[in-house]
């Protein structure tokens, strides 16, 4: 028993955490405005250690707590993407206004963190449902977060209508799965499907209802629709959080359902996410070109970025699922450092217009230059972390011998890079009213960590990508 | 054996020019001189050459080989013989004269001066050139400082007649650069003594995959063939791609015009001469005729349309046209002739040949010293129009003598080296062209014709009024003219110093 | 392994440029003399390769191998073979004088100069890898920092667009080598990006013929082949000074430079089965790149054009495969650069003290800037081939290459001499002779100190390459010597 409270020993902490981050706000009045980032900050800092201390599972897989989860270094790979994103973001919203100093806030994130952690790890139907809504609740609130801004609430109510009807669907899905199976499990249900008791066709329909609640979290069209109202109107730091850490926790969970229950139908779902990743991928750049808030124009370009990591997903070949993985890592960092600039902007200049990031290089070279850094990683420039991602990715689906899908996505990221230029161009333009934008400590401090994020995922390798090797080795196998 | 001489001779203009490039603008004088005195080392040594050089053996002389360009077998490979001789000899002469000639250019002095030199030795290294893309080379490098040349320093219409002069020209070479390749490529060398031996009996199966279209190597060699003729007509220049001579002549500053017409019109006879018989014998042979036909062209309707010009300048230009003629019509009795024929002909064509390369000896001399004269007149009265000027000899008595004397060089009369060179040629080619060189003597009455009327218009008739305060010729104007004047006598009256040697390496060379 | 010169030699602009972004933001001229010095360094050090690379051994040499992705075979490798020195050697000389002709940049210089200094690291990277993945890596490097040049300090009508042009066609460019890349990868018998291994990857000449275009044309478009060629008019034209004569007095070479090292040499069957094609898109490039040029009315785009012109006939050498034209296109590679980098330091010159462009609104340079005359009539001479300078030593060769294999290639292209020689000689005509207009203050300054060593180093490699051509030819041979075993071992 005691080993198997040692497994979920993370998630344990982290409660833990919630609770004295709302212990504090009680006890503890007269704290300075960016004391619940640092806290919340270093405590989830310290919890990845203890997780990277003792529970690195290396090589092994292991069904615990009566099948509900399974221990592998898939999920502990996950587990420290969300705590990392969690805690950059923790960082960001210091000194945000009405979020900064509510501990409900980070106590919160703290908790869609737990979610997020279980859902990487989630070998049950039930466990999975719970662990997604675990995720969603709270995010559903951060979102609408700044009651006093029209858009922000907006935003939780799109956010929770939407997640709601995909949460339905999937579950309707999830109830066939179990009623036609008998079983919970996905590593059982694996064997029913195989030995043919359940109809093909069947079969595709349940597939489709759960990569439409799966697709949802990764924010994949047709499922995208509440994307660009959601990051627009959520608090900047929360946007930056849904659209890595969440994005993240989706792949994980529809790689997982893929390759346990499913993992004997590779052709059907092989072609249904590679079209899925196809008009995900055009959709969301195409859309990008016409924007003019830069929160918006992230949200398409997030979109686009599922098409891209799902590339890998549809490869469905080792290199495919190390690369998709590798690919959310660096996009973590990377799209965290975009918001982050965006969110110190905003701040400033109260608006996300791209209008107002025009000449940010005289106003703050730095922030330029590190919007300018992330949005290469995002455009596949090295060296950076993009790059070797979509290298890696492109990589799988040549693998596979889906030449057409990698003639999309490079063509799709031709199309990116014009965007990506375009903002980099007016960030970097010359203007005569030069207004100092003030960057404080603690931003800098979670900006320099994304930065050397991104740049250590794109010049050093071979550590990560053992490590993802490792996850996506454990991952496909069965046993 | 290296030797150094053809070298020295070649790079000491270049190596003057650059030092020439380091000296202030502003001592004009300085600029002048040194550019003066720079030329006369050339001079000073291919005399020296001349001297040395041993007539009686047969090949080249005075041979330097030095890689260029190895990769595609092609070196700097220079030598002289018995017929580049006489115009290396010609070339050395005139750059000074000109450059003395040109003390009265004002802007500019020090581009001026160094272009002159880089032309000289562009012509210079097409002279003694063994080596067909070092040939080609320098054939190119001398069309650029005369582009300038006229561009800068020339007349009114000088951009109209620098851009023409320089695109025909550098498209007549296209065909030559093309042809030069193949050559290269079928041969695999471009060492014009191996290839003397080997392209003109090359009929090897074997290259077939080189030549283009699949053509048969006869094919080839006739296209290349017109490939060279079209070139060295071009800057020759035969009728009827004359027609960038008049309007770059006339637009020339003066010495630009003495060289342009006394060394470069002989880079195209030369490339005759040195490349298209002996490369293309049997093509040659076959196209002779059409050849005199172009020449005897010439030589009427250069001497008509010499005849029809009112600007004096434009009138000697067509003379050119006329004298080269006679080169090209000896070029083409010795081409018609060939190897193969027996006794009498050969002579003849010998002797046509001898002519022909006299012909461009003097033709050099003569028409130097004629646009010379014109630009001293027209320094003076800025008019080159024959109908505005006129009674000049009663004003300017010494100018005109010298100006009567050149006149009768360049008619041909006898004791004058014109004379010899054109009785040769008539005599050489009337047993190959009959009705050619009866036709071209018809032209030489018109010559005879354009050349009075010159003389006419110039210095007899009425005065007008407006001229009766030019200046005589000044001393250096005399001593320009004079070396020439000399010249031009001693080969009328004991032509044998030069033509012995010409004569030998003819018979040696063919 | 020794001194890692190779490694030094990418390094040292790229620390110079961190340095001048963050060191000496507030110190204009320590930012400039940072980037003159690491320029220099560079330069020297390129020539001390070019002195050390040893002939006798020829083949890759100043071997640099660090593994860095091992399981899917990437590596840290450098290492260059004749043809790479030649380029180095070029690309050390362009970025010299890039920034000395730059000296006057006074609107954000510390930027100016740094992305100068990474755009070199770029450059110097693709020529030395021997790896295909840092070759991409090394590429795509240079994609902000030529996009930034060209829209902050290009000129203010067309550096959007020019700019936006320019970088996605060379992105477009280079992914569809990728692909290409890619697909070869995985073709191969053993998962590695090595290219000296890939060499000798015998891949099956289906893998070849399919492949082969996609490598070969994605690194065209970055050598301007037609039709994908319009980037690179507009694109210089709009680059500041330094840009327009690094990208195309390098960069360009980059594209084909790569084309060779990857699509020719890797896949020479491949490059067979296609030849033809390329040099019908060559021979177009040729034609109508010198057509076009003839009726530009800005100075600049005379250039642009021109570019793209000769950069067709290092198409044509290295499409008929054999040692002769392989050899012209690489000294062609190395003169073009030369050339083309000193015709847009020109038209700099001339431009910073008339503000314009249009040839008819100019004249009369000549008086204010003598160099600058003598230095873009040189460059003339070298375009239109002329005997003498490394124009011709670079063409003939193409010439005779493409003779075995296509006359009438041969035939047509080389009526592009004499286009070529009219419109070089109208527009120094034009643009420096002549009178000075009115609205042109003669007493306007003359070119500086520095701008005349530019002009004369770049007019002096082009003349003395013209006349001993043996300096470089050995070099270039040498490399010409490995592909053809490559061509013929196929």
């Amino acid at each position: 028993m005691a080993t198997n409270l040692l497994v979920i020993l993370p998630e344990i902490l982290l409660l833990i955490l919630a609770g004295l981050i709302l212990l504090l706000d009680v006890l503890y009045k007269d704290r300075s405005d960016s004391f619940f980032s640092w806290f919340t900050a270093i405590g989830l800092v310290l919890i990845g250690l203890i997780s990277v201390f003792f529970n690195y599972p290396g090589d092994q897989r292991q069904l615990v707590w009566g099948g509900m989860l399974r221990v592998d270094t898939a999920g502990f790979v996950f587990r420290l993407l969300f705590v990392t994103g969690a805690a950059v973001t923790s960082l960001f919203a210091a000194k945000v206004k009405a979020i900064g100093n509510r501990a409900v806030f980070f106590a919160l994130l703290v908790i869609s963190t737990i979610g997020m952690s279980f859902m990487s790890s989630a070998a049950d139907l039930i466990m999975l449902y719970l662990a997604i809504e675990t995720t969603s609740i709270p995010m559903y609130i951060l979102a609408g977060f700044s009651v006093k801004e029209n858009n922000s609430v907006e935003s939780g109510l799109k956010y929770l209508l939407f997640g709601a009807m995909a949460s339905a669907v999937m579950l309707y899905g999830f109830s066939l799965l179990y009623g036609f199976s008998g079983t919970t499990q996905l590593y059982g249900i694996v064997e029913i499907l195989q030995s043919g008791a359940v109809s093909l066709s069947l079969q595709l329909l349940i597939l489709f209802l759960v990569i439409a609640g799966f697709g949802f979290k990764v924010s994949a069209v047709p499922f995208h629709f509440w994307a660009p109202d959601v990051y627009h109107g959520s608090p900047t730091p929360i946007s930056g959080y849904l659209s890595t850490a969440s994005k993240a926790a989706g792949f994980i969970v529809l790689m997982r359902f893929l390759f346990s229950a499913f993992s004997y139908q590779q052709t059907y779902w092989g072609l249904l996410i590679a079209i899925i990743a196809t008009v995900t991928m055009f959709t969301g750049n195409l859309l990008a070109l016409a924007q003019k808030n830069l929160k918006r124009l992230f949200a398409y370009s997030s979109i686009a970025h599922a098409g891209y990591i799902l590339i890998g997903v549809a490869a469905g070949n080792h290199l495919g699922i190390k690369a998709s993985m590798y690919y959310l890592i660096a996009y973590l960092f990377t799209n965290l450092a975009a918001f982050g600039v965006i969110s110190i902007v905003e701040r400033k200049k109260g608006s996300s217009e791209i209008e107002a990031f025009r000449g940010l290089v005289k106003s703050s070279p730095g922030l330029a230059i590190i919007l300018l850094v992330s949005l290469l990683s995002l455009g596949g420039i090295p060296p950076f972390g993009g790059f070797i991602s979509k290298v890696l990715v492109f990589a799988s689906a040549a693998e596979a011998n889906l030449i057409w899908l990698l003639l999309v996505g490079v063509l799709n990221s031709i199309i990116a890079l014009y965007y990506y230029l375009q903002i980099i161009r007016i960030t970097f333009e010359d203007t005569e009213e030069i207004d100092l934008i003030p960057v404080s400590k603690t931003w800098k401090f979670a900006l320099g960590v994304c930065v050397t994020g991104i740049i250590v995922l794109g010049v050093i390798f071979t550590p990560w990508l053992n490590l993802v090797t490792t996850a996506s080795t454990n991952l496909m196998l069965l046993h | 054996m290296e030797n150094t001489m053809l070298i020295w001779i070649l790079l000491s203009p270049i190596l003057a020019a650059i030092v020439i490039l380091f000296l202030s603008e502003e001592n004009k004088k300085l600029l002048r001189l040194v550019a003066l005195g720079a030329s006369l080392i050339p001079l000073i040594l291919s005399i020296i050459v001349w001297v040395q050089f041993d007539p009686s053996k047969a090949g080249f002389q005075f041979e330097f080989t030095a890689p260029w360009f190895q990769a595609i077998n092609s070196n700097f490979h220079f030598g002289i013989d018995g017929i580049s001789l006489p115009m290396v000899l010609l070339t050395t002469i005139l750059t000074p004269l000109a450059i003395w000639a040109s003390f009265s250019v004002k802007d500019n002095v020090k581009a001026f001066m160094a272009l002159f030199l880089f032309l000289e030795t562009g012509a210079l290294g097409v002279f003694i050139s063994l080596d067909l893309l070092v040939f080609f080379l320098f054939w190119e490098i001398g069309l650029v400082p005369m582009y300038f040349l006229i561009n800068q320093w020339g007349g009114n219409n000088r951009n109209y007649a620098a851009l023409k002069f320089i695109l025909i020209t550098m498209g007549g070479s296209l065909g030559l650069l093309l042809s030069i390749q193949i050559i290269g490529l079928t041969t695999g060398t471009f060492d014009l003594i191996e290839i003397y031996q080997l392209w003109p009996s090359l009929t090897l199966a074997g290259l077939q995959k080189i030549l283009p279209f699949g053509l048969s190597i006869t094919t080839v060699k006739t296209i290349a063939f017109w490939a060279f003729v079209v070139a060295f007509a071009v800057k020759v220049p035969i009728w009827p791609v004359h027609t960038w001579l008049p309007d770059a002549h006339t637009e020339a500053p003066t010495a630009g015009s003495m060289i342009l017409a006394g060394v470069l019109l002989k880079l195209g006879a030369y490339g005759f001469i040195r490349l298209v018989i002996p490369l293309f014998p049997q093509q040659a042979q076959q196209f002779a005729t059409v050849l005199a036909v172009l020449a005897t062209a010439a030589i009427i309707f250069g001497a008509l349309s010499a005849f029809g010009q009112r600007d004096l300048k434009r009138l000697v230009a067509y003379s050119s046209i006329n004298h080269m003629g006679f080169v090209v019509l000896g070029i083409a009795a010795m081409a018609y002739v060939g190897t193969s024929a027996e006794g009498a002909l050969t002579q003849s064509a010998t002797i046509a040949m001898n002519g022909a390369i006299l012909q461009m000896f003097n033709h050099g001399l003569s028409s130097a010293g004629m646009f010379f004269l014109v630009g001293v007149i027209y320094d003076r009265a800025h008019t080159r129009q024959l109908d505005e000027l006129g009674g000049l000899w009663a004003v300017l008595p010494k100018y005109g003598s010298t100006f009567v004397f050149m006149s009768m060089a360049s008619l041909g009369l006898p004791g004058l080296n014109g004379f010899v060179s054109e009785f040769l040629i008539v005599r050489g080619a009337w047993h190959i062209f009959p009705l050619a060189t009866a036709l071209g003597m018809i032209g030489l009455f018109f010559t005879g014709a354009y050349v009075l009327k010159a003389i006419a218009g110039l210095l007899h008739g009425p005065r007008n009024e407006r001229w009766i305060n030019l200046s005589e010729m000044n001393l250096r104007e005399i001593a320009i003219a004079a070396p020439l004047m000399v010249l031009i006598l001693s080969i009328g009256v004991w032509p044998s110093w030069i033509l012995d040697m010409i004569n030998r390496a003819v018979s040696l060379f063919f | 392994m020794g001194f890692p010169i190779l490694s030094v030699m990418i390094f040292v602009p790229f620390i110079a440029g961190l340095v001048i972004l963050f060191g000496t933001r507030q110190k204009p001229e320590l930012s400039k003399q940072v980037a003159l010095a690491a320029s220099i360094i560079v330069l020297l050090m390129t020539f001390a390769l070019w002195a050390s690379y040893s002939l006798d051994q020829a083949g890759y040499q100043f071997i640099e191998y660090i593994p860095w992705l091992p399981d899917l075979g990437i590596a840290y490798h450098l290492g260059v073979d004749g043809l790479g020195i030649a380029m180095l050697v070029l690309t050390g000389l362009v970025v010299f004088t890039g920034v000395m002709v730059s000296w006057n940049i006074n609107n954000r210089p510390h930027e100016f100069f740094a992305y100068l200094m990474f755009l070199a690291t770029s450059v110097l990277g693709v020529f030395s890898s021997q790896d295909l993945f840092l070759l991409f890596f090394f590429l795509e490097l240079a994609v902000f920092p030529k996009y930034l040049m060209i829209v902050i300090w290009g000129s203010p009508q067309t550096r959007k667009y020019g700019g936006m042009k320019l970088t996605l066609f060379l992105f477009i460019g280079s992914v569809i080598a990728l692909v290409g890349a890619l697909a070869i990868y995985f073709a191969a018998p053993e998962r590695t990006f090595n290219l000296i291994l890939l060499e000798q990857a015998g891949f099956s000449p289906d893998v070849q013929r399919l492949w082969f275009p996609f490598l070969f044309l994605g690194f065209a478009i970055l050598g301007g082949i037609f039709p994908f060629h319009s980037w690179a008019p507009d694109g210089h034209v709009a680059a500041p000074t330094a840009i327009s004569m690094l990208l195309a007095g390098v960069e360009m070479k980059v594209g084909v430079f790569a084309a060779l090292r990857v699509a020719i040499m890797l896949l020479p069957q491949g490059a067979q089965y296609w030849a033809n094609w390329i040099l019908v898109l060559a021979t177009i490039n040729v034609i109508y790149g010198a057509f076009i040029a003839m009726i530009q009315k800005d100075f600049k785009y005379v250039i642009g054009f021109s570019s793209v012109s000769h950069m067709g006939l290092v198409l044509i050498g290295f499409a008929s495969l054999n040692a002769d034209g392989l050899m012209g296109a690489g000294l062609q590679m190395f003169s073009h650069g030369i050339m083309t980098a000193l015709f847009f330091s020109i038209v700099g010159m001339v431009y910073d003290r008339t503000h314009t462009r249009e040839i008819a609104s100019l004249g009369g340079m000549v008086k204010v800037m003598p160099w600058a005359a003598v230095g873009f009539i040189i460059g003339g001479l070298v375009s239109m081939g002329m005997p003498g300078f490394s124009g011709f030593v670079a063409e003939l060769p193409i010439y005779l290459g493409v003779w075995r294999v296509a006359p009438l290639v041969a035939i047509i292209s080389a009526l592009s001499i004499v286009i070529t020689a009219a419109y070089i000689l109208l527009t120094v005509r034009r643009v420096f002779f002549g009178e000075l207009p009115e609205n042109l203050d003669p007493n306007m300054p003359g070119i500086s100190i520095k701008d005349k060593i530019s002009i004369g180093l770049l007019s002096l490699f082009m003349i003395v390459i013209g006349i001993f051509p043996g300096l470089m030819v050995p070099l270039i041979e040498s490399s010409v010597n490995h592909i053809l075993t490559l061509l013929g071992g196929a």
